[in-house]
């Protein structure tokens, strides 16, 4: 029997999702593909936002494209494709989040040139989705009305680890007494200075706003870089 | 809980490392854990039982190094420790901060081998 030892590692947990993510975001950066996690509790209306962000982008002449993380079921992709962008679902079979290679194995056959923005919504999770990089540009948290306005105190890494946060179903505020400045003041907390959006995908106020941000951000990012194979 | 599959993953890290030098099991893992990496220490106790059984850490004992999130303050130029994750400002001067030095870490630190 050998004699007790040890051994220095210092090697990161997620090392390995976070290469694959580095992977993939030099992928996105070199196709034009400004990519966008969206991250929230079940329930926020992520999927309804995405709809509606994708239809009018596609208005605007755009070109997304999403990819949509759940437990099971199709539904929130066949919900999505009804903007007429192309969609693909990721059944995570009981993983709570998705990781960064998920998301490299339904790329497959997609031509990333041909989508200028691609959206991934993750599972709904406001605990697990926050440690893990998918290549993404953007990470948007979202938050609805209906969750209070102590979400963000209550779950801190979600909202610290954001770019941007988007309050949604603004259209029920008043009737869940949802008091708009506390939830900011609370946001902010976490993060200072992070963007803040309010949308109703409903009634579609707000997302005028929203658009203008996610179409800005796309093109500072790739503002002086040539796009597609040039 | 993403714990199990954080669980397995150092299995994986911790085996490869013992294997390299010849180990024949792991004693001691010593995590570091940032307050920022949303892992729930309780859960990822209770998966590293179920995950180390039948592997080379079969037994073995986790030690968990909380690590405080730090943040760096510009106006005060310097790092300091977040006394709360509810508020990102320096514990100086009040200053609201987003810039994080230190708590996101996930690592394992070191092994203990035989």
């Amino acid at each position: 029997m050998s004699t007790p030892r040890i051994l220095e590692v210092r090697k990161g947990l997620l090392k390995k999702n976070d290469e694959i993510a580095a992977g993939l975001r030099a992928m996105f950066i070199a196709a034009g593909t400004f990519a966008v996690n969206l991250v929230s509790s079940p329930g926020t209306g992520k999927t309804l936002v995405l709809e509606r962000t994708l239809a009018a982008l596609r208005e605007r002449g755009h070109r997304p494209a999403a990819l949509v993380g759940d437990l099971e079921t199709d539904n929130d992709a066949v919900r999505l494709a009804r903007s007429g962008a192309p969609v693909r679902q990721i059944n995570t079979h009981g993983i709570c989040h998705l990781e960064a290679d998920m998301i490299g194995r339904h790329l497959d056959k997609w031509e990333l040139d041909e989508f200028d923005f691609l959206f991934i919504e993750n599972v709904g999770n406001l605990v697990c989705t926050s440690s893990y990089d998918l290549g993404e540009e953007l990470r948007v948290a979202l938050l609805s009305v209906t969750e209070g306005e102590d979400k963000p105190l209550k779950y801190p890494t979600l909202f610290n680890t954001a770019d941007v946060a988007v309050i949604t179903k603004a259209d029920l505020a008043a009737a869940c007494e949802f008091d708009r400045a506390t939830a900011e003041r609370n946001i902010h907390a976490v993060r200072p200075g992070l963007p803040i959006f309010a949308v109703s995908a409903k009634t579609g106020d707000g997302m005028a706003e929203w658009l203008d941000f996610l179409i800005g951000r796309r093109a500072e990012r790739f503002a002086g870089v040539k796009e597609g194979a040039a | 809980m993403h714990e199990l599959s954080l669980a397995n993953r150092l299995v994986q890290v911790a085996e490869e490392a013992a294997r390299e030098v010849g180990a024949a099991r792991v004693t001691v893992v010593t995590l570091r854990v940032g307050d920022l990496s949303g892992v729930s220490v309780d859960a990822l106790r209770f998966a590293y039982d179920v995950a180390t059984a039948g592997t080379l850490l079969a037994g073995s004992r986790l030690e968990l190094r909380p690590v405080a999130v730090r943040i760096y303050c510009p106006r005060c130029e310097r790092e300091a420790e977040l006394p709360s994750m509810q508020q990102f400002r320096c514990p100086t001067c009040g200053a609201p901060t987003s810039d994080v030095r230190a708590g996101r870490e996930l690592e394992i630190e070191s092994l203990e081998v035989e």
